[in-house]
């Protein structure tokens, strides 16, 4: 047997030689360093779950009224009690829970579309053109966004899907300012400018080479925007121009839930616990992702 | 025909505070696998020439005003944006100053050059995969096949220089241009990526326009030496006519700024004053308020005009200095007025 010269060596260098750790995971190895955030996420998670799969596991319909147990406090039958129509809470929790998550989601899906790609635009292009769609998203800043609610409401009625586009209307606008900013940056860099120079379309050049490089700010302003428009769905409902009864939500059952406080507690706690407790965590993920992905600004 | 023949080539900025004029009258043609150094100051339009020709310019503020870039029969700067995509990445490559900023952050190494390669030919993943390995390992990067899926920041700056030259030349341009590829790398990396940059050239047979500020660079890997001031043309010429022959007493300068191995203990030379302010129009030459050498009674007048004092060597020929003797005989006199305070003679008249 003859011994191969360097045979034994090159063994060791390619196990070093491993697949590449992407920006995303370093920032993933962040987060789970964050104990709220992990916590927050846990319990968001949870809550979740909760909404979507707890109607199927409970005994009872979210609109089934039973007038003979109206208004119960907790018990083992109805573990966060009734409302004044019988109707089991824990059961309408979830439900209301399920319209105002999609609610956060539906309308900042539609605001991060919306905002990531006219912003991304805007900057890409820039000059008078970046200038003109920047005027125009000023100009919707400037509408007062209750007043704006009510007319499309008293123009078209009233109805969920309304309340989601004018949520997302509303909310894709610091969207679309952020993400500006960060390609006016950008494309400056000359990673950009050597997409370019290898012939790229602008199209791929703003959907592949800038837009990834925003998202981190993006997902952290999406994170916080979840808690905003539900916040705002639930102002809206409480206001009597969101979500309408029989149909629950958050905030509809909070407004029930204030209506009878002084009497029946449970009613406004129960929601009010949940709808508080999923903000917070929504608002400490944000702060968590905002850390993880930017830690320069994480070490004041 | 030439690869790529510049002819009259004018860049200019309108900005808010009047109008740069970046790159003034500049011509040079190209021979397949030839390597063409623009060397200059900074700011004396070298890297702006290199942009207008992959239409780089941010427009607006900068306008190519005039001139014609014609490569492999077409004009350059005269194609429309689809054309333009064609040519850029296939016919033209181009690297950058500081590779640490060229490649995308988020995106893998694969996926790039995968992606320069795709969108120009017509090739499936997998064997573009195995092109871009193959490419990798051209430019010496080390367990290719596995480095190929890291991410930019894995990369040393030297091994980033080398990721970008695999991928402007993956799909085999005709033309590379290299602005300033080496200046923000250490000295022993710039020697390596010189000889990947050369190394490359051979093997595909690729004409290079190589920018940069280092003369030494120029010498060793050029064939054509272009030497630009104030966004235009000082002289033109092969390595041997500018480092043997130089004409222009800009170049004559440039060239004693270059720090001899040899003597030791003497202070390096500069040229005195400032590079002008393109932002003003330049009446005459625009080294004239430099120039070491003696003026002549010509004091007003036109910019001089290009004049070839030998076949391809081409020089600015400014009448406004007598610049007929050698450099250091000048500097030399210039050393005796400060001392006895009496003008040298001028010398005798071109």
């Amino acid at each position: 047997m003859t011994d191969l010269p360097g045979s034994a060596a090159p063994g060791i260098a390619e196990e070093e030689l491993v697949e590449g750790s992407s920006l995303w995971k370093d920032a993933w190895a962040r987060l789970k360093k964050n104990k709220v955030a992990v916590g927050s996420l846990v319990v968001f998670t949870f809550i979740c779950l909760f909404c979507v799969l707890g109607p199927f596991l409970s005994p009872y319909d979210s609109n089934a009224q039973n007038l003979f147990a109206g208004a119960e406090g907790p018990s083992a039958d109805h573990w966060f009690g009734t409302d004044t129509l019988g109707r089991d809470l824990m059961v309408r929790v979830m439900v209301g829970g399920r319209i105002s998550l999609m609610v956060g989601l539906v309308a900042t899906v539609v605001a991060l579309a919306i905002g990531v790609i006219y912003g991304a635009t805007a900057g890409y292009i820039g000059g008078k053109v970046d200038a003109s769609m920047m005027r125009f998203v000023d100009l919707l800043y400037a509408l007062p966004f209750t007043i704006f609610v009510i007319l499309l409401m008293v123009a078209f009625g009233r109805s969920m899907w309304l309340m989601f586009v004018a949520i997302g209307c509303v909310e894709w606008l610091s969207m679309a300012r952020i993400v500006r900013s960060g390609v006016l940056g950008l494309k400056k860099q000359e990673f950009v400018e050597a997409a370019v120079s290898l012939g790229y379309s602008h199209s791929r050049i703003i959907l592949r080479h800038l837009i990834p490089n925003v998202l981190g700010p993006v997902i952290v302003i999406a994170t916080l925007t979840v808690p905003a428009v539900m916040l705002l769905e639930a102002f809206l409902s409480f206001l009597g121009l969101g979500v309408q009864p029989p149909n629950a939500s958050w905030g509809v059952l909070i407004n029930e839930g204030q209506a009878n406080m002084e009497i029946y507690p449970w009613l406004l706690l129960f929601p009010a616990g949940f709808f508080a407790v999923t903000l917070f965590c929504l608002n400490f993920i944000g702060d968590g992702l905002r850390d993880a992905l930017d830690p320069k600004s994480a070490k004041d | 025909m030439p690869l790529l023949e510049v002819n009259d080539l004018t860049t200019y900025f309108h900005t808010r505070d009047g109008v740069v004029r970046a790159v003034e009258g500049v011509s040079f043609s190209l021979e397949r696998g030839e390597t063409l150094g623009i060397v200059g100051e900074s700011g004396s339009g070298k890297s702006v020439t290199c942009y207008s020709l992959m239409r780089l310019i941010p427009e607006p503020p900068g306008r190519i005003e005039r001139g014609t870039a014609m490569f492999e029969g077409h004009d350059l700067l005269q194609m429309s944006q689809k054309e333009l995509r064609k040519v850029r990445g296939n016919g033209i490559g181009m690297i950058f100053q500081d590779p640490m900023t060229s490649l995308n952050p988020y995106l893998r190494i694969s996926t790039q050059l995968i992606e320069a390669l795709q969108t120009h030919r017509d090739i499936d993943k997998k064997a573009a995969l195995h092109k871009a390995i193959e490419a990798l390992e051209e430019v010496g990067i080390p367990g290719a096949s596995k480095r190929v899926f890291s991410y930019p920041h894995e990369f040393s700056g030297g091994m980033r220089q080398r990721v970008m030259i695999a991928m402007a030349l993956i799909t085999e341009p005709a033309l590379l241009i290299a602005d300033e590829p080496t200046t923000a790398l250490d000295v022993t990396v710039q020697a390596q990526i010189m000889d990947i940059i050369k190394q490359r050239q051979n093997d595909l047979g690729t004409a290079v326009i190589l920018v940069t500020h280092d003369l030494g660079v120029v010498a060793g890997s050029c064939d054509k030496v272009l030497v630009m001031y104030g966004g235009r043309e000082m002289e033109s010429g092969s390595v041997e006519q500018i480092f043997y022959r130089p004409r222009h007493p800009y170049t004559r300068s440039l060239q004693k700024t270059i720090p001899s191995l040899q003597t030791k203990g003497q202070e390096l030379y500069t040229i005195p004053g400032l590079p002008p302010d393109v932002s003003k129009p330049i009446h005459g030459c625009a080294f004239f308020p430099r120039c070491p050498y003696p003026k002549t009674d010509k004091a007003e007048g036109a910019s001089p005009e290009l004049e070839e004092i030998e076949p391809g060597h081409c020089w600015s020929a400014c009448g406004f200095c007598d610049s007929s003797t050698p450099i250091e005989s000048v500097l030399a006199k210039a050393g005796e007025v400060a001392e006895d305070g009496v003008p040298a003679s001028a010398g005798e008249p071109a």
